[in-house]
């Protein structure tokens, strides 16, 4: 029998993988044709044991578009772990009834607990300020799509890096691409995980931190914008001393280059005005349906009905 | 002060003094029936001052656990009055069940029934991340 395949962390993908993957969402979303019937009677469990719109609804629309089925639900209060039920047992139970199972959960390590358990593919949905791999394969074929390439790219992250777990993904999969450089930019409060830190310097990557998104915007191929997130801090003042402390504007973007992206997971609160949103290099909502292209992508590999 | 040799047992030498409750207590040697003798403050060439535990029995020690708490330790099994084996601890690769996460945002602070897992990372500085949620201990 087949290993079962998962996709908790980017790094469960071999670069091979991550571009076939985009190879495939592309050639899905040019002739989408051929793959309306692919997943007939199959099942995606989406689990969001926290609250999402983009990536639950992606996920689903990504299997409904594969002419597959989807079940699940988008709060734990509505599912029996409000009774208690452990992830383990949930999944196992759920693992009966669908192919496929796509989760999110509040606790960091909850998708790996259920891959352990798991009959079928589990996809990491995001697990509190963890990973969420699936983001990241967004974010890499959106930004494939507009610059032509995955290398050679100076990569600017702004704002939570700390507990954003979109930056940790997104550090850890750019790794692999010769000449990336990152500017990490947020408060001190907020900086990235040592961990993240070890492993750039492992890879031998150029990066430097910084608090001044001015000083830094010139230089940069990509602008990754992050929300400072409410649900991740203990202390109320916390949050509030900080959530302000970027917003983009068409001002600061003056000295941005011509043809520098800007990327945001979403939601977004005020980090990025709305008068931004009208800039050719605003791709955020691009991003949100590349979100979709991937994830059909990725449900035919892990399904083991399309090989990368 | 007299405590009687061991004939069929284990003896923990080098203990890092004053550790030796620790170990005591992490084995579980209060739940063996056998004589478990706990020496401190034992003179030590090597290390100044240490403690030693002895064990009347030839039982099934968990090395992760004294890898971890002391890595200086020897575990010198003795069969028939005769040295059988001596072993040197390490900083074990993998500890399960050792230490608990202390991230509340993981998975373990609320799963049931979970084994908490870690890696060790930096052998140098001692540091072992969590294999659920990366937190370093």
């Amino acid at each position: 029998m087949e290993k079962v395949r998962n996709l908790i962390n980017v790094t469960d993908l071999t670069t091979e993988e991550i571009d076939g993957l985009i190879e495939l969402a592309d050639d899905i979303s040019k002739n989408p044709e051929a793959y309306r019937n692919i997943c007939a009677y199959k099942k995606l469990a989406t689990l969001f044991f926290e609250p999402s719109t983009r990536t639950r609804l992606s996920f689903e629309a990504a299997m409904l578009e594969l002419g597959g089925n989807v079940l699940g639900f988008s709060s734990a209060d509505s599912s029996s772990a409000a009774k208690g039920e452990s992830v383990g047992d949930t999944i196992r139970t759920v693992g009966n009834y669908v192919d496929i199972i796509a989760m999110r959960h509040p606790k960091e390590g909850a998708p790996i607990i259920a891959a352990r358990r798991s009959p079928v593919p589990i996809i990491n949905g995001g697990d509190g300020g963890h990973f969420h791999p699936t983001q990241t394969l967004a974010d890499l074929l959106t930004i494939k799509r507009k610059k032509g390439r995955l290398n050679n790219l100076t990569v600017g992250v702004c704002g939570d890096l700390k507990f954003g777990r979109t930056v940790h993904s997104l550090i850890e999969a750019m790794l692999r691409y010769d000449e990336v450089s990152f500017v990490l930019i947020s408060p001190q409060e907020l900086q990235v995980p040592e961990y993240v830190k070890e492993r750039m310097n492992a890879a031998g990557v150029k990066w430097r931190e910084t608090e001044a998104l001015s000083e830094v915007m010139p230089e940069l191929d990509i602008l990754y914008m992050t929300r400072v997130q409410r649900e991740r801090f203990f202390n109320e003042e916390d949050y509030i001393r900080l959530k302000d402390r970027y917003i983009l504007t068409s001002a600061k973007l003056l000295v941005a280059k011509k043809d520098m992206i800007i990327l945001h997971p979403l939601p977004r609160v005020n980090e990025i005005s709305v008068e931004v949103d009208d800039d050719p290099r605003a791709c955020y909502f691009y991003q949100a349906l590349c979100g979709k292209h991937i994830r059909m992508a990725l449900i035919l590999f892990l399904l083991g009905i399309k090989k990368v | 002060m007299n405590i009687d040799g061991v004939y069929n047992g284990i003896v923990l030498d080098h203990i890092q003094a004053g550790k030796s409750m620790e170990i005591y207590e992490l084995l579980g040697l209060d739940k063996i029936s056998s004589s478990v003798a706990i020496i401190q403050n034992v003179r030590s060439v090597k290390y100044g001052k240490k403690d030693i535990i002895k064990i009347d029995e030839i039982i099934n020690l968990d090395y992760d656990i004294l890898g971890y708490v002391d890595s200086h330790i020897t575990v010198n099994v003795v069969k028939e009055g005769k040295l059988e084996k001596k072993l040197h601890m390490a900083l074990p690769e993998s500890l399960r069940n050792v230490l608990s996460c202390k991230n509340p945002r993981c998975i373990t602070s609320v799963e049931q029934e979970i084994v908490h897992e870690f890696r060790l990372v930096d052998r140098e500085k001692r540091i072992y991340r969590c294999v659920y949620c990366d937190a370093e201990q």
